[in-house]
């Protein structure tokens, strides 16, 4: 198996460096070709190793595949963890994976208008576009198949870099290379926090193996250190949030949440594939798999639970008041990232990983949903102009309507079973802060509903807003562009109802996610679980239900038949309408504050540094003060024989003087 | 006192005066004479230390070539004496000065611990055939031959660097300069023409 | 009876005339070269004196190099000496200052 597993992570690689590197010299058909057979390959033996793990119910493979070197007792080595996590990720992410492959060839087929005339980016744009994504999805199979942290760190700063520079892929435009900085310097400071984890890591258990470190966490229980002298703070405490903050960057929750709206300025493909279903997911899945030391700190998993509850309620907001279509959809995933972090709080492990299965499902659905649209309106995204492209885009329309069903949790489609499992361990969890977060994540699936049908109404119902020129040309997207979508469409229907009972609550993870019996929600539910269509019956008669249909409701009120109800209210709430449409003030803070800081200091380390110090006085300095001394010592050279000689004659004078006297 | 504690300061005490008279004489050629006498001095204070050769070679080489070549330069060089003397009381005090903290330190230096007779040992007093002149052949030949072969290529390189810079060439002399020679070009020294053939009758 | 100090100092004695006689010498180049001649006079004073205490002949090989040198550093210095009367037409030390920095 252990081939099957190298093939898997090589084929895209592989794929990536033949389109990336000769690109030039390959067609573009040619270089689409070799990704998606790439990740195709990878998609299939991912099914395999599926195969071999769940149907099969083999053992989990965890060995070495290289050993790059042994320095100071810690091994640091290529290795892959493959359990029964890991298979489910492998699943989730080449098959979203080889669907945005398959788009892509749809969306980024006339590429060349995107870019000057003479700009060399720009040429085999498309070639690049591909080699990228492949390269993507090396990076994030990497990253879940990793047995040691180095892997993991090489995974998450590799994703970390292809975001970036698929972010800024139209690198003509000035909003999205602020945007990749932004999302790449946002993403350095929680990597910092985890790479001072895994430092703490380290430092307390001496090696970078998972097996190893998570054997001796038990042991560190009761450790405590000094970071700050006279404060005790427990060790393990202080790695997993330490470890949290690197998921807070990579997942984008609150404050580090800033980057992934302004990652909107890439291609809609890559904002499906990584700012939907894969690269934000790294965090979740990272303390999935630390559970076994996250379980030991009760004030770690308190802390991501609330920051988890704050994200999930405040980025939903936001997103009632987006007007572009991918911004609603990103603020809703941001929204559920903070759901599946709530999740991961209340030590609803698994509730977490499957919420990220379904939601890699039908938000990468709404992505490329949205991208369809954007296509069929000539890269129109505001949806103050969109309206009735119902009768235009039947296929678009109908997996939209299944994607948004999925993500307001309606009975039955997979988001239901997933949000409803997360809602229902947060109400069990007894940690400090898990009211809050029930109260948080039970009052977000109304907003979560409203805004979601609000773009789905104002997008393809209503009167039609677009001007009479685009409206000709309105037609329904080609085929490599609506197959992902309706590929997309069936998991995300059947997928929760099919695997909610396994997953959830039937052991499915085994010794892959550690829970600590007290902790236990899961299994508290698990009681009650009378399988998936008990489930639904029982998910009707819920508060979730209620508040979705509730905010389904309002929008399509409010949205669709009284549409100055929503002007009124922003001018009833200007200051919260304010705030709302300057998404708190979080862009300015930093803008002002860090980067203006950044660049002050930098400015004033050039001016009295750089140029008053090193260049005037040391260098400029040296100079003129060799310069003053060679014009003193001049006038020694007289030019007249018995100066020199006199001079040595005084010399010898002092050196017999010193002779005799020391 | 014994007598060569006696010829001892007597002759020290004319090399001395000697001294002091070559560095303040007023007329050149009674400062190269004083140096002479001075040099005489030493030599009879060599033969009192047993060194006769070099004694002898002190008078025969240095008297008599290198101070009658002083004076050859000295007679030869047309010097106007008188202002010659100014200027030289300003700089005594600090001169003198420094000559006498210069004595004083050596000799205090020579007097130290370091060089006393138990130190040192006694005069050594050889036996009546010894031969100075064969003592330092045996030596000179054998052990410090490298050292006198180099001496006599100085000597050599002396008289062809005073030649060398003190040859005056009369300007009518023929001589042939092989630098030149050989940097000559064909254009410098070939010219062809193009003639008609001259015609007879 | 007479010691190695006795020597010595008068090799010291002679060496310090010399040395104000550099200094105080302004006006004649060819005082000049004589001081030096009383220098190397003093320096060999004291090689004999040391080779006669000590009983070791090389003292005498040695000023029988430093007269072969001595010698040949004066010829030249002579040379020298008469090149520049030659072009300055003096040889007054004051105004020999082309050297001057």
């Amino acid at each position: 198996m252990e081939n099957v597993y190298l093939a898997t992570v090589l084929a895209p690689l592989v794929g990536a460096l033949v389109a990336g590197l000769g690109g030039r010299w390959l067609s573009r058909r040619a270089s689409h070709w070799v990704t998606i057979i790439g990740v195709g390959i990878a998609f299939l033996l991912s099914l395999v190793a599926i195969k071999h793990h769940i149907v099969d119910g083999a053992a989990a493979f965890n060995g070495s595949i290289y050993t790059w070197m042994v320095s100071d007792g810690i091994t640091f080595e290529i290795g892959f963890l493959v359990d029964r996590l890991t298979v489910l990720m492998m699943g989730v992410v080449t098959f979203v994976s080889l669907m945005v492959h398959i788009y892509t060839i749809g969306y980024m087929a006339d590429d060349e208008h995107n870019w000057p005339k003479e700009s060399l980016a720009g040429s085999n744009s498309y070639q690049r576009f591909f080699a990228y994504i492949s390269l993507f999805t090396f990076s994030m199979l990497m990253l879940v198949m990793a047995n040691n942290f180095l892997q993991l760190f090489f995974g998450w700063e590799a994703v970390g870099l292809v975001s970036y520079l698929l972010i800024g892929f139209w690198s003509v435009r000035e909003s999205a290379i602020f945007a990749n900085l932004k999302a790449f310097l946002v993403n350095r400071v929680g990597d910092f926090g985890f790479l001072l984890g895994i430092a703490c890591v380290v430092m307390f258990t001496n090696t970078l193996d998972y097996a190893e470190v998570f054997a001796a966490a038990p042991g560190l229980v009761g450790e405590t250190i000094k970071v700050i002298p006279g404060y005790d703070w427990s060790v393990l405490t202080l790695i997993c949030i330490l470890l949290f903050v690197g998921a807070m960057g990579k997942s984008a929750q609150v404050p580090l949440h800033v980057w992934l709206p302004d990652s909107m300025e890439g291609p809609t493909p890559i904002s499906a594939l990584i700012h939907a279903a894969t690269m934000v997911t790294a965090g979740i899945f990272m303390v999935a798999r630390m559970s076994p030391l996250f379980e030991f700190s009760e004030t770690a998993l308190s802390v991501v639970m609330v920051i988890g509850a704050i994200t999930a309620f405040f980025m939903g907001l936001l997103g009632v008041v987006q007007n572009d279509i991918k911004r609603v959809v990103a603020y809703s995933t941001l929204s559920q990232l903070g759901y599946m972090t709530v999740a991961l709080g209340a030590s609803a492990y698994s509730a977490a990983i499957f919420h990220l299965m379904t939601h890699a499902f039908f938000k990468a659905l709404l992505f490329l949903a949205a991208g369809s649209v954007i296509i069929a309106m000539h890269h129109e995204q505001d949806i103050r102009k969109m309206g009735g492209l119902k009768k235009y885009m039947p296929i678009t329309y109908w997996t939209s309507l299944v994607g948004s069903l999925a993500l307001i949790g309606f009975p039955g489609f997979s988001g239901f079973f997933s949000k409803d499992g997360i809602i229902e361990a947060v109400h069990h969890s007894t940690l400090p802060g898990s009211g809050i977060a029930y109260a948080a994540v039970l009052t977000g699936v109304f907003i979560t509903a409203l805004y979601t049908f609000r773009m789905f109404f104002l997008v393809f119902h209503t009167r039609e807003r677009m001007d009479e020129h685009t409206r000709e040309h309105l037609h329904e997207t080609p085929a490599v562009v609506t197959l992902p979508l309706i590929l997309l469409a069936i998991p995300s229907v059947v997928i929760g109802y099919l695997t909610v009972g396994p997953v959830l609550f039937g052991g499915y993870f085994g010794e892959a996610i550690f829970v600590l019996p007290v902790h236990d929600v899961l299994g508290q539910i698990g009681a009650d679980f009378h399988g998936p269509f008990a489930f639904m019956l029982h998910g009707l008669m819920a508060p979730p239900f209620w508040l979705a249909m509730a905010g389904l409701a309002t929008a399509w009120y409010v949205y669709t038949q009284r549409p100055q109800i929503a002007e009124s209210m922003a001018q009833r709430f200007p200051r919260l309408h304010a705030a709302l449409l300057n998404k708190y003030g979080f862009d300015d803070f930093n803008q002002a504050v860090f980067a203006g800081g950044g660049r002050s200091i930098g400015n004033r380390l050039w001016q009295s540094g750089d140029v008053g110090l090193i260049d005037n006085l040391v260098i400029d300095g040296s100079a003129s003060a060799i310069a003053w001394f060679a014009g003193v010592a001049r006038r020694i050279q007289s030019g007249y024989l018995y100066h020199y000689a006199f001079a040595m004659i005084i010399g010898l004078v002092v050196a017999v003087g010193w002779f005799a006297l020391g | 006192m014994g007598f060569d504690t006696l010829v001892f300061y007597v002759f020290a005490a004319v090399l001395v005066f000697a001294a002091l008279r070559v560095i303040t004489a007023r007329n050149p050629v009674h400062a190269v004479l004083f140096l002479v006498l001075a040099f005489l001095n030493s030599a009879g204070l060599w033969v009192l230390l047993e060194a006769e050769f070099l004694a002898m070679t002190l008078v025969l080489v240095y008297v008599g070539a290198v101070m009658v070549l002083f004076l050859f330069v000295v007679m030869m060089l047309d010097i106007n004496l008188t202002e010659m003397r100014a200027g030289m009381r300003r700089f005594a005090p600090l001169g003198i000065a420094v000559g006498v903290v210069l004595v004083v330190e050596m000799v205090l230096i020579v007097r130290s611990s370091a060089f006393s007779p138990d130190k040192v040992g006694g005069p050594v007093r050889h036996a009546a055939d010894y031969s100075n002149t064969k003592a330092l052949g045996s030596v000179l030949y054998t052990d410090y031959v490298y050292a006198f072969e180099i001496a006599a290529v100085i000597l050599v390189l002396a008289i062809i660097a005073a030649i060398a810079l003190t040859l005056r060439k009369r300007p009518e002399t023929r001589y042939q300069d092989p630098a030149r020679q050989v940097s000559v070009r064909r254009e410098d020294r070939v010219r062809l023409i193009k003639m008609p053939a001259e015609k007879r009758g | 009876m007479l010691a190695l100090t006795d020597y010595l100092t008068l090799g010291a004695i002679l060496f310090s005339i010399a040395v104000v006689g550099i200094f105080l010498n302004r006006r004649n180049l060819i005082v000049l070269l004589m001081a030096i001649e009383l220098m190397l006079l003093a320096v060999n004073m004291n090689f004999i004196a040391f080779s006669h205490f000590l009983d070791n002949i090389d003292g005498q090989v040695f000023v029988f190099f430093i007269l072969t040198v001595a010698a040949a550093e004066a010829a030249i210095g002579l040379a020298i000496l008469i090149v520049v009367f030659r072009n300055r037409r003096t040889i007054n030390v004051n105004d020999l200052d082309l050297m001057k920095g």
